[in-house]
């Protein structure tokens, strides 16, 4: 069993802390894992992705083929379309959907999220807002994760939860619970 | 034990295990993270290994072929055009031979992610005539630093790793084990002299050591064949390629993985007679492809870059690799309509914008003047909404182009260069402009950190008045500023002033890294917490 996952969004919107949490899921469980990440200049208000693959079987490539995709999971609509060449035929995108503007030519919105809406699986939401009522601004990467995770599949929720405990202990209880309590709000909104 | 690493991390930990006593680096997308990786490790800290940053790579190669002198572990690490900095030292670190084992880690940076260009370190370690291990994945990065020290110390020669960016950031489970002893100090006792007279014997020794390092490569278990029944495409897969090359194929392929250098003439003959055509598979420029089809012959067919089967420039992905091999790509969606590409930008509230703001309003008067840039976030200048910029070549260049422009005729000839880049190797330059009287204006932009590379320390923080006064600058033309946009005024003011002195004049506008800042914020919020 494998999973090819694309994240992907804009330098500082939380990308590898998705990664990070992931990867922490997956070696708890015994999967193996390659994430390839971007560093350096694009971090800087650039479009950033990260590859993550995992699989029960040996993984080679660190990068994901075209077409190979099995979940593109964005913080930013237009940022999930880049990646539709690398999306599988039968992939789901899981995504924002609200537009991180920063730069001049940002694409007509109407036509933007008619091309997402036409994708044969989506999910959409607005993970900031849903963050906000969490009481978990800063969260949104999480409610995101929250919203994968039944895609995630190889994975199962409470793996990813217990990720996050893990990878958030060192800051405190309290950022532990605000974290979980934004991933679980992505979680029932994923179902909804 | 299993951990989760990047590679970089892979090669730290694997540095440290094997008994590092020191490594020493500037930061470089992307090796930055082994420095860090040593820097924050606890055994290091320890054992008190030095991790401090160098002021350049040069510096960096030359303290650590000290440490190799008195017989210690040394690590040095870098992006590969650091290679070119410390070029001089590095070449003649094989004639001199080490004592200490020695690993010079270069990561290069194949497709130019952060990068002005795509060299392929391999050709310096042929050019300098040692050994090169070049790992497919984090395991054999991790494994490799171990054997690369041991073989360094057996032949007393400098290894050159050379990992790529995509092996450097992705992460993987790597099997580590425990710490050995560092090396006891154990001084050289022959001459390091490279006096011709010495020079030559030494020289000479480096080519008798040749056929060693030939045969340790033959039987590195780092290398090595794999056969499948009723293929006759031999594939010759180099580094991080084997990974495409098996996503790919599978076990359904006659493959020759080289993970360790020089390249065997033998084993490449005795692949060659196995198959009817060979293809050479290597990240970064066809260093391999250009040594097999001299070793095979021009009648023996051999593809690849130079050949036009994989790209000629380009990092390779599973998809290149896959169309070389001809397999057929299967249907995949189309490359969106609405979409737009996103470079990336300076930070909103970043001190280089206040700096590019200024010197775009002051030298709209002039008509002919150019801004000279050099390497780091304030590149970035280059883009809109500045466009300020004429030049980025290397690290320093800013001020020598504009003291050659100046000397050519052109006003106003402006520099413009970070804090760390100019102790790095702005200041030989700065010197060539004093002592010539030369018409021009530099800008130390100093965000009191090394930026682009995600903030580290800056050498010559708290230093760069007194380093331009000692270099002759004279005082009233060093002048230093804040950019805030509240100080436009003066700043715009200063500026004109400074441009029309005929002369070296440097203003540094001084504000620290907004994401520094911020970290600092954060650590020292933390630190009152802790000592409630």
């Amino acid at each position: 069993m494998k999973k090819d996952i694309i994240l992907c969004g804009v330098g500082g919107q939380g990308i590898l802390s998705i990664a990070t949490i992931i990867g922490e899921a997956a070696t708890a469980a015994g999967i193996n894992l390659k994430q390839a990440e971007v560093h350096g200049m694009s971090q800087r208000g650039g479009d950033v992705q990260s590859n993550l693959r995992l699989s029960t079987e040996c993984i080679y490539s660190d990068l994901i083929p075209q077409a190979g995709a099995d979940v593109v999971i964005s913080m930013e609509p237009m940022e999930a379309l880049r990646y539709l060449p690398y999306l599988s035929e039968t992939g789901t995108i899981v995504t924002s959907s609200k537009p991180f503007i920063n730069i001049p030519n940002y694409p007509d919105q109407e036509a933007l999220m008619a091309e997402l809406d036409a994708m044969p699986s989506v999910v959409k939401l607005d993970i900031e807002s849903v963050a906000k009522d969490a009481g978990n601004a800063r969260g949104a990467n999480m409610v995101l994760l929250g919203m994968a995770a039944p895609h995630i599949g190889i994975l199962s929720v409470e793996q990813l939860r217990n990720a996050i405990a893990v990878i958030f202990a060192r800051k405190g209880e309290t950022i532990v619970e605000a974290n979980l309590k934004a991933f679980d709000s992505g979680v029932a909104a994923s179902k909804n | 034990m299993k951990q989760l690493l990047l590679g970089d991390e892979a090669i730290a930990l694997g540095a440290i295990n094997a008994g590092l006593s020191g490594v020493y680096a500037y930061p470089g997308t992307p090796s930055t993270e082994i420095t860090e990786f040593i820097q924050a490790n606890k055994v290091a800290k320890e054992r008190g290994i030095h991790s401090r940053w160098c002021t350049n790579e040069k510096t960096a190669m030359e303290a650590a072929l000290g440490m190799s002198y008195a017989g210690k572990r040394a690590l040095v690490c870098m992006k590969h055009v650091g290679m070119n900095v410390c070029a001089d030292a590095f070449i003649n670190s094989a004639i001199t031979g080490v004592n200490g084992g020695l690993i010079v880690l270069a990561a290069d940076d194949p497709s130019m992610h952060s990068s002005q260009n795509e060299q392929d370190s391999r050709f310096y370690g042929k050019f300098a005539m040692i050994p090169v291990f070049e790992p497919s994945n984090q395991q054999e990065a991790y494994d490799m630093v171990e054997s690369a020290f041991e073989l360094s110390e057996a032949m007393k020669e400098p290894v050159l790793l050379r990992v790529v960016t995509r092996l450097a950031h992705s992460r993987a489970a790597v099997e580590v084990g425990e710490p050995k002893a560092e090396n006891p100090l154990n001084i050289a006792k022959e001459s390091w002299v490279l006096l011709p007279a010495i020079a030559r014997r030494k020289y000479a020794e480096l080519l008798d050591k040749q056929t060693e390092m030939l045969a340790a490569a033959e039987k590195s278990s780092y290398n090595k064949k794999e056969q499948a029944a009723g293929q006759k495409l031999g594939i010759i897969a180099c580094g991080i390629a084997y990974n495409y090359v098996k996503e790919n194929v599978g076990d359904n392929a006659n493959i020759l993985k080289v993970s360790q250098y020089p390249l065997s003439p033998k084993a490449i003959k005795e692949f060659a007679s196995e198959n009817d055509a060979l293809i050479v598979m290597e990240d970064g420029q066809p260093v391999v492809e250009e040594q097999v089809a001299g070793i095979v012959g021009a009648d023996y067919p051999v593809k690849g870059r130079l050949t036009g089967d994989l790209p000629r420039t380009g990092e390779l992905t599973p998809d290149n690799v896959a169309i070389a091999l001809g397999k057929q790509a299967g249907p995949a969606f189309d490359t969106a309509k609405n979409l737009a590409a996103r470079p990336p930008q300076l930070c909103q509230g970043c001190g280089h914008r206040d700096v590019y703001a200024a010197l775009n309003q002051v030298l709209a008067e002039y008509p002919d003047y150019r801004i000279f840039g050099d390497i780091g976030c304030y590149t970035l200048g280059a883009l809109p909404p500045f466009k300020a910029l004429a030049s980025c070549v290397d690290m320093g260049a800013s001020i020598t182009m504009a003291k050659g422009a100046a000397d050519a005729g052109l006003f106003p000839s402006v520099a413009v260069i970070g804090d760390s880049t100019f102790t790095h190797s702005g200041m030989t330059g700065l010197l060539d402009a004093v002592n010539d009287k030369s018409n021009i204006t530099v800008v130390i932009s100093d965000n009191l950190t090394t930026g682009m590379t995600g903030g580290q320390d800056s050498a010559g923080t708290n230093k760069f008045e007194a380093i331009c006064l000692g270099l002759g600058v004279e005082p009233e033309h060093v002048r230093v500023v804040v950019p805030l946009p509240k100080n436009m005024p003066e700043i715009t003011r200063i500026l004109k002033e400074e441009i029309e002195y005929n002369g070296v004049s440097v203003i540094i506008p001084r504000r620290e890294c907004i994401q520094t800042a911020a970290r600092h914020a954060r650590e020292a919020k933390k630190a009152k917490e802790e000592n409630k």
